[in-house]
């Protein structure tokens, strides 16, 4: 497939980029108030020498080694070096509980962990008796464990620096190395991703060498990506995203990868780094703008003007502008002056202003959400993939956007619909299988090889492009037959700055009923300015005027469903707005921040009741997990208001 | 946590003896001895008004004992002066945060390095050549204990813009800036959650294990003062009821009474 003599593993990119790109720079860390920067040459120094290390520490071809932490230029070594040795990489979620970490690092019987600090040496030793294989644990920031058992513990520092004397006292030990980089397949097993877990418990995705390469080789000539472009790398390191994204073409087009000081500084590095190549999922986006409109409000009011004329302008303009189409020259000239004084700067503070290309993805982004970025001339695009792709499946290309539609086929994708509406795709990607799992690789490929996407879609009659509806399996029908996808419902409501989650119930019901999350950071803002005195989340959220509030927007929801034919049945009836935020410690989130609706339905059991018989309101106990681990028990009560359906168009009638 | 970080055998950094300080015909403290050695955590504990803070101010020179004598690196005086305290290497942190609250952290902390600044008015107005060097030299320092107390995404604000539990921990970082041989810390942990106090703890056990910095702390929260400290002397009414381990002060009788009241 690919042509004589180029790259097919990851090391021997590494080698080349260290020949073609020498001195430019491939990594960049903050470290005490400054960029540090490492050019390609040094990485390959850097990644060979622990190697080495990790060579003579024991480490061998097929044996996996867990990372865990956060984006830090070392962990990424680790995850070099050890494809360097052909062993296996299973980065997993930094944020990931003792019990989820035992359970991946487990089922892939890894034999060395290279960890970011204490808070995840403490975790991996309080697991260790689960993890008989466990040789070794590594880490990069020293502090706090001076006083530890060194016995199985180093410093990644020590091995790297172990594995450069050797290197440099022994050239049989250099030829060996140089052997075994080449002595790598586009075969062997690249890295081993575990899912996050949307659908039960996470499974391994092997992932080849080959298949990796080939899939960043199309999508980086797609955006044409270069070593002159930067990424801020501030993605979990453990999640599909991050890994093609930044590692994978940051690899293959050479370009350099930034990893912020901290996660809290990540919005300020964002700024300082200035990204030319830029992801982030929705809700990223939506927390921008949240941001963005509070501060103008309160700002004065002169200011406030100038926003909100511009921003209008460039509502009318900005996108026709971005995608080239014709654009009469008052409004050129209106949006030019609106670049100087607004779009640009506000960009700029956004830490956007160098972005060449954006991509959103993993949830449906909202039409003025997404709208608002484009019109400020960010390159916005939004694509759809998954693990098993490696990513891309489908993605938009410069000039075919559309905020409803995740984009034509990624180059050398193959979709199709099959029967039930399920997405089904081969890709270059492509997944070998799961890692110890014969039995669920061959339940999510067809017989004749196509992956099982689960995600229900239909081709646009108008663009071609592919349109996500919901999950497969969660598309269900009301009591009289009504068509019920509840994704579609719960991201309308998401639409709205304070509403932060949505959770939608009405398959084999008789209506439809959803449970609220409030966005605390837009509601407490509009308390503020509307004098409304609570003390702590609960009260908020059980704040008559707060439910008022949100009685509006559902009613708006409402009114669009009944605009369109197959939904207008599916109006919400009724609707609570939870105590607590749902939270992925408790379990009712994914760690990448998805609801896992089955589970919040039997956690809050009593309110479902609730919500389907004629109660004003229902007490609801629950146990909360505190981040230090301690439970805890939660209890309120809840009330539950009733909707009126929005009359239907009298067309919908007819039809 | 690890107390009596084999703090016995070594020497005195500081030591009081029989110091008494009244205000007019009010007496702060009476007659009151104690040692701080090098490299411990000591606590000075009791009920309200019993003399801890004035005991602080004694010791950094704020306030002049009556009587007494204190002897600080070897030398004995009679009262310490507050340049003295500082330049012989005092710091402290205060029971309400005083910070320069229009200036950010990064500046807030810089201040401390302020008795260490060699080159004079007229070399920082050019700030070019041996005076820049000085600067990015002490911004080094800055900047590492920024990463020590783990606070670098608010290196720029404004500390008034800051929550109360961030503050405290911008005061500890220009008290540590200073680099001090010994820190006087009044109730760092006063006014803060769990989740707070523990963070708090963490970052004097750190300071106290990798600075090797000596610390002398006022506190009221018991359990923090018997995790945190190697011994404790306690105060009631101005005077030494108690001084000892953590455990041997617990089990006191007088300290009991004092904390609890005395069955009548």
């Amino acid at each position: 497939m690919a042509p004589a003599g180029r790259a097919d593993t990851f090391p021997k990119l590494l080698v080349r980029n260290a020949e073609i790109f020498r001195g430019r720079p491939a990594f960049r860390l903050k470290d005490f108030g400054i960029w540090q920067t490492w050019t390609w040459e040094q990485v390959l120094a850097e990644v060979r020498a622990y190697a080495a290390g990790l060579h003579r520490l024991g480490l061998k071809p097929h044996d996996a080694i867990a990372i865990v932490g956060s984006n830090r230029p070392k962990l990424y070594w680790s995850v070099m070096a050890a494809q360097m040795l052909r062993a296996v990489p299973v980065p997993v979620y930094a944020d990931a509980v003792a019990d989820e970490l035992a359970y991946v690092l487990a089922h892939a019987e890894v034999k060395f962990a290279a960890v970011e600090d204490q808070e995840q040496v403490d975790k991996i030793l309080s697991i260790s008796e689960r993890l008989p294989k466990l040789a070794r644990v590594m880490y990069d920031e020293p502090r706090g464990l001076r006083d530890y058992d060194h016995g199985r513990l180093n410093p990644i520092d020590d091995v790297i620096r172990d594995g450069r004397a050797a290197l440099a006292a022994d050239a049989a030990l250099c030829r060996w190395l140089d052997d075994e980089i080449a002595a790598g397949t586009g075969k062997d097993v690249s890295i081993i991703l575990y899912t996050s877990g949307t659908t039960g418990t996470s499974k391994g995705v092997v992932l080849s060498a080959q298949g990796c390469i080939d899939a960043a080789t199309d999508t980086v000539a797609f955006d044409r990506l270069t070593d002159r472009d930067e990424a801020l790398a501030y993605l979990p390191l453990a999640w599909v995203g991050d890994h093609y994204l930044n590692y994978a073409q940051g690899m293959v087009a050479g370009f350099c990868m930034a990893c912020p000081e901290s996660g809290e500084t990540v919005m300020q590095d964002l700024r300082e780094i200035g990204p030319t190549f830029y992801f982030a999922p929705p809700r990223v986006f939506e927390q921008m703008l949240t941001s963005v409109m509070i501060r103008m409000e309160d700002a004065a009011a002169l200011k406030r003007h100038l926003f909100h004329y511009f921003i209008g302008v460039a509502r009318r303009y900005g996108e026709a502008i971005l995608t080239g189409r014709p654009v009469g020259l008052r409004g050129r000239l209106l949006y030019g002056l609106g670049r100087l004084v607004l779009y640009e700067p506000l960009k700029n503070v956004l830490g956007l202003s160098r972005v060449r290309v954006a991509y959103t993805a993993g949830e449906a982004i909202g039409p003025d959400l997404f709208s608002f970025y484009r019109s400020l001339g960010l390159n916005l695009k939004q694509l759809y993939g998954q693990t098993e792709a490696f990513l891309y499946v489908t993605a938009q290309p410069d000039g075919e956007i559309h905020s409803d539609t995740v984009g034509p086929a990624a180059p050398n994708v193959d979709i199709r619909l099959a029967e039930s509406g399920e997405v089904q795709f081969k890709s270059p990607g492509m997944f070998v299988g799961y890692f110890k799992d014969e039995a669920k690789t061959a339940e999510a490929l067809t017989p004749d090889g196509y992956v099982k996407t689960g995600d229900a879609g239909v081709f646009d009659p108008r663009t071609g492009h592919l349109k996500i509806i919901d999950r497969a399996k969660d598309v269900g029908r009301l009591n009289d037959g009504t068509l019920f996808a509840p994704k579609y419902l719960e991201n309308k409501l998401k639409f709205f700055p304070n509403i932060r989650e949505a959770v939608a119930y009405g398959d084999r019901c008789d209506f439809v009923c959803v449970i609220l999350n409030i966005d605390l950071a837009a509601v407490a803002n509009w308390a503020e300015r509307h004098n409304v005195v609570y003390a702590s989340y609960q009260e908020l959220a059980g704040n008559p005027q707060v439910y008022d509030m949100l009685e509006r927007h559902v009613a708006e929801v409402n009114r669009s469903l009944a605009d369109e034919k197959v939904m207008a049945g599916a109006q919400i009836r009724r609707f609570l707005i939870l105590h607590k935020e749902l939270d992925a410690d408790d379990g009712e989130l994914t760690r990448t921040q998805k609801v896992r609706r089955g589970f919040v339905a039997d956690r809050f059991a009593p309110l479902i009741r609730a919500l389907y018989d004629d109660s004003a309101e229902a007490d609801i106990s629950t146990e909360v997990t505190f981040e230090d681990g301690r439970k805890g028990v939660l209890s309120a009560r809840v009330k539950i208001r009733d909707m009126a359906p929005a009359a239907v168009p009298a067309l919908g009638k007819v039809a | 946590m690890t107390a009596g970080r084999g703090a016995g055998a070594r020497e005195a950094l500081l030591s009081v003896e029989g110091v008494s300080l009244a205000f007019g015909g009010v007496k702060a403290l009476t007659d009151v001895s104690f040692d701080v050695r090098k490299g411990e955590i000591r606590a000075i504990i009791g009920p309200n008004g019993a003399g801890k803070t004035s005991m602080l101010n004694v010791i950094n020179g704020f306030y002049r004992p009556q009587d007494g004598r204190i002897t600080f690196k070897g030398r004995t005086r009679s009262a310490m002066r507050p340049h003295e305290a500082a330049r012989g290497g005092i710091a402290r942190t205060f029971q309400n945060v005083a910070l320069f609250r229009g200036m950010s952290a990064l500046d807030n902390i810089m201040a401390g390095r302020t008795l260490k600044m060699h080159r004079g008015f007229f070399w920082q107005l050019v700030r070019f050549g041996p005076a820049l060097a000085e600067e990015v030299e002490h911004r080094r320092k800055v900047e590492e204990i920024i990463d020590f107390l783990e606070i670098p995404q608010i290196r720029k604000t404004p500390v008034g813009r800051l929550p109360y539990g961030l503050q405290k921990r911008v005061e500890l970082g220009r008290a540590l800036a200073m680099e001090p041989d010994l820190l006087l810390l009044d109730e760092p942990m006063a006014g803060m959650n769990l989740e707070e106090k523990e963070d708090m703890s963490r970052y004097i056990i750190d300071a106290n294990n990798h600075l090797g910095t000596t610390i002398a702390l006022i506190e009221h929260d018991m359990g923090v003062v018997m995790d945190l400290s190697d011994r404790v002397v306690v105060l009631e009414y101005g005077r030494k009821i108690a001084d000892g381990t953590p455990d041997e002060v617990k089990a006191d009788h007088k300290v009991v009474a004092a904390y609890l009241g005395v069955p009548h």
